[in-house]
């Protein structure tokens, strides 16, 4: 339909690098929430959408992300570019995200390692891909045709897998490490999807955390996920944004910020949303825990 | 050769996503020769709650006269047989009206389906692109010897659904809890669906009105769609109408039918 926006600088868009909102813990934006954002007035903190969402023509959708633009960093988070399939990017999809980038300048583009789509139908859920040499090249091709679509870095989420490819030959990390240097990219490190992941396919978190290339890391997601259990009966993490964080994520990620240095973390919540408050109360927690990693390094600094 | 192998996991992958009988693809497993059958299950799984999601949130008053267990029911059938092929999920879901009337167990509810449309419209009049609507200074400055050759640009946001039962106030009724004590399902009814501003507005159009709107949106003059609305129907009021489309925010500008844009 009319889902085409139009950036408002027609001329070639610069190559743009936002400032570093450093530090900062943010929020995923739910409409719900918005009236009780703008009653706090502007607060440290960032908001991230999912790009889909702000891809019709008008109306009120982007009447509620230009006011909360007005005051805070904003983070667009594709959901749907299937960066990770064996196809080519839909052309159109790609200027529409380019398009969003171009009107709302946010400080953080982020995508997954993951596709959505195969020939015409589109699955709307982030489905696996095969570690191999071939589908390394065609990822790097996908990141590039993007960045060179939006003229800015790319973080590039690692994705969290119930299932595993019998013709996987490297191991998730050593892909991520591969795209990232082959393409310039950054990349946004899902810790819960790291122990989501972890505990599907029995490996250690703490290992893939120590594979993980994190100087490269421009974000982290934090988010809930909820148990069921496998075929032979052992517990199966879904990923399912719906609930607090868990404990045993709070520890990696105060383990990976030990490492890495503050960077933005978002707190995800995309199903069961709760009031305003319980949120915030989430994205306190991850910025108390940058702030102590911030005041030990100015200690270090003075 | 690199390309077949490529494509092949995701050709692999996808069809079983939307077919329950289908196989667990061979390409994949669970760590350490596990089964993965529930695990790709949790994909299967995903695809088709979050597309019955989808759906919901665009048809809740449909959801509302059939039921949450009907309607995932019926919606299911849907996704399957006709999965989105936009990664706008505002645009899924323009063929569940058409679905609806042959789905074979709403037969019971035949304004359904014309429901489902006002829906529709509701949602493409939310997203449509912004435009000041005309004032109605602007018309009342026209000359009355111009009128008839008046052309009206139609508002991005302005849609209109037809209906020979009562889908308006079915549609209100069951979407914005309107009370309506007794409803005469077999009045026929036809919407407007306006965007003026930042609210969508469904109202229901007068005898003639929704003839009068559609040849206007298909470019016609003001007498030509009026002599039209009129063969529609003899109730027709065109100073009625012209009122309260204006009034309803339908266009965004005026210009003398002689002149080419």
């Amino acid at each position: 339909m009319d889902a085409e926006i139009r950036p408002r600088t027609s001329a070639a868009i610069p190559l743009r690098f936002s400032l570093a909102i450093g530090g900062v813990a943010g929020t995923s934006f739910k409409p719900e929430h918005l009236a009780a954002i703008l009653d706090e007035g502007p607060q440290r903190g960032f908001f991230e959408v999912h790009a889909e969402n702000y891809m019709g023509a008008g109306g009120p959708p982007h009447r509620m992300l230009e006011r909360l633009r007005r005051d805070h960093p904003l983070s667009v988070h594709g959901v749907c570019m299937s960066i990770g399939g064996p196809g080519p990017l839909d052309r159109a999809h790609l200027a529409r995200f380019r398009g969003l980038i171009a009107r709302y300048q946010p400080a953080l583009v982020s995508e997954h390692l993951a596709w959505s789509t195969h020939e015409t139908s589109f699955f709307n859920d982030l489905l696996p891909l095969p570690y191999t040499k071939a589908t390394l090249d065609r990822v790097c091709d996908h990141i590039d045709e993007v960045q060179e679509a939006i003229r800015c870095p790319l973080l590039l989420e690692n994705p969290s897998t119930y299932v595993t490819f019998r013709n996987s030959t490297m191991s998730e990390t050593d892909f991520i490490r591969a795209v990232a240097e082959r393409t310039g990219c950054g990349l946004l490190l899902d810790v819960n999807n790291v122990f989501v992941s972890a505990t599907n396919h029995g490996f250690s978190a703490l290992q893939y955390l120590s594979d993980f290339p994190l100087a490269r890391v421009g974000e982290i997601h934090l988010a809930g996920h909820a148990e069921q259990s496998d075929d032979e009966g052992d517990l199966l993490l879904l990923d399912s944004h719906d609930g607090p964080v868990a404990d045993a994520v709070w520890k990696l990620f105060e383990i990976v910020i030990a490492r890495r240095g503050p960077v933005p973390t978002l707190v995800e919540w995309d199903s069961n949303i709760p009031d305003w408050p319980v949120l915030k109360t989430e994205a306190a927690a991850a910025q108390a825990i940058l702030d102590r990693r911030c005041a030990m390094e100015d200690r270090h600094a003075g | 050769m690199r390309a077949n192998a490529q494509a092949s996991y995701a050709a692999a992958f996808a069809p079983p996503l939307l077919d329950p009988d289908g196989d667990v693809p061979a390409v994949v497993t669970g760590p350490n020769g596990k089964s993965a059958m529930k695990r790709y299950n949790v994909y299967r799984n995903n695809v088709t709650v979050s597309l019955i999601e989808a759906l919901a949130a665009i048809y809740p008053a449909v959801q509302r006269l059939t039921g949450p267990d009907f309607f995932r029911a019926m919606a299911r059938f849907h996704i399957r047989e006709t999965p989105p092929t936009s990664p706008l999920l505002f645009d899924y879901g323009r063929d569940f009206p058409g679905f609806i009337a042959r789905y074979e167990h709403a037969q019971a509810l035949p304004w359904l389906a014309d429901v489902a449309r006002i829906e529709r419209a509701w949602l493409d009049a939310y997203h449509a692109a912004d435009a000041a609507p005309l004032a109605a200074i602007e018309f009342a400055a026209i000359a009355p010897d111009r009128l008839a050759s008046l052309v009206l640009t139609v508002h991005p946001a302005t849609r209109v659904v037809r209906s020979s039962f009562a889908a308006v106030t079915i549609f209100a009724a069951n979407r914005t809890g309107e009370s309506a004590d007794h409803i005469d399902a077999s009045t026929p009814q036809d919407a407007l669906i306006t965007r003026p501003e930042l609210d969508v507005v469904v109202r229901q159009l007068p005898p003639g009105g929704a003839v009068f709107v559609t040849c206007l949106m298909s470019g016609c003059m003001l007498a030509e769609a009026a002599a039209a609305a009129l063969e529609d129907s003899r109730d027709f009021e065109l100073a009625t109408n012209i009122a309260g489309l204006i009034e309803a925010g339908a266009f965004t500008s005026l210009r003398p039918g002689d002149q080419k844009k």
